[in-house]
């Protein structure tokens, strides 16, 4: 894959992500020192979010809704099957090279038999 | 140190990011100060995911700044520690502060047995050898690149390291189900124009995530729900 964007548009966005999550670093340890635990019903939407964000970037590597020319929905097996043998490793030892190699294997051995 | 194990568990992950980058056509050491500009994982890798689908700079910073919002929460859960650190510190130690670092500070202050002083070297002592680790691996990617990454189903090797990266934090029904949800929603708001559906996605997971949690904490006793476990999201 390569990005239609120039190197100065990437250093953009980089520059970009690196000043807003430096700033969300810093946020409280410089403004609200004096502040105990966070609000309860701040932290208790702010835990959702890498479970969210983490599921909504997989999930479309598995299955395509398209309604452009037509209604039409794509689901890729070979990958469902590789998804879910690496969310039984990851589940059992959570060890992130493990996952890795296991899905990759899975897909690889389903794309060579079908 | 308690460190070691989990900055040896982010390798492959570092290694995949830096071999992303360059398999996106960004030169090596560019690729390498991006790395140490923005210094996050998982953000990182979903920009340059959204970078190679040329998504509009807005969403792609936006996409990343909203992953990276659970930093805000380790920021306020931290700065009551932070409070008597002289300036400096708050400032390299807010650059430095990630999930490991702040699991495995958060717990030792709370036993309330390290002094101030201590307290500061226990923090970096455990951030600065993961900054350092993250940042070897994301070079040791950028070296080998595309020899990592080349062929189209190697690049599938990123969704799987989200998914090493999502089940461990699978602890509850709520955060399940909003997985479940932000993930399903995902896939049906996949035309959206911009990569929007995936910000709404993740919203429309939260505000599930949330309102289950609310409703099993008024009827807590209450143990029929989803089904847990498959994940197919």
């Amino acid at each position: 894959m390569m990005t239609e964007y120039g190197l100065r548009t990437i250093w953009m966005i980089f520059i970009a992500i690196g000043i807003g999550t430096y700033g969300l670093r810093l946020s409280f340890i410089l403004i609200l020192g004096r502040m105990g635990d966070p609000p309860p019903y701040l932290s208790g939407l702010l835990r959702f979010i890498p479970a969210t964000v983490l599921a909504a970037l997989i999930a479309p590597t598995l299955a395509v809704l398209s309604v452009d020319p037509g209604v039409g929905f794509e689901v890729d097996y070979a990958k469902v099957a590789a998804c879910l043998v690496a969310v039984g490793i990851a589940w059992r030892t959570e060890n992130v090279l493990a996952t890795i190699c296991g899905g990759l294997g899975v897909l690889w051995a389903v794309q060579a038999v079908v | 140190m308690a460190i070691l194990p989990i900055s040896l568990g982010v390798v492959p992950f570092g290694v995949i990011a830096g071999a992303a980058m360059v398999e996106s056509g960004i030169p090596p050491h560019h690729a390498i100060a991006m790395t140490i500009v923005s210094f996050t994982g998982a953000a990182q890798l979903a920009a340059i995911d959204l970078i190679d689908q040329t998504a509009p700079v807005a969403v792609i910073v936006l996409t990343a700044v909203i992953i990276n919002l659970r930093f805000m929460m380790y920021s306020a859960s931290m700065a009551p520690y932070f409070r008597r650190f002289d300036a400096l510190t708050k400032w390299l130690g807010a650059y430095v502060l990630t999930d490991e670092a702040y699991a495995i500070s958060i717990s030792r202050f709370r036993n309330g047995d390290l002094s101030i002083h201590s307290q500061k070297w226990f923090y970096f002592g455990a951030a600065i050898p993961f900054w350092a680790t993250w940042h070897l691996s994301a070079a040791l990617g950028v070296v080998l690149g595309t020899s990592v990454l080349s062929g189209v189903s190697l690049a599938f090797a990123v969704p799987l390291t989200f998914i090493a990266l999502l089940i461990p934090d699978l602890n509850d029904r709520p955060t399940i189900l909003a997985a479940l949800v932000s993930g399903g929603t995902s896939i049906l708001l996949g035309f959206f124009p911009f990569n929007l559906g995936l910000v709404t996605a993740v919203l429309i997971g939260i505000a599930a995530g949330s309102a289950f949690e609310q409703r099993s904490t008024t009827q807590s006793d209450r143990t029929a729900a989803t089904d847990t476990g498959c994940e197919t999201a």
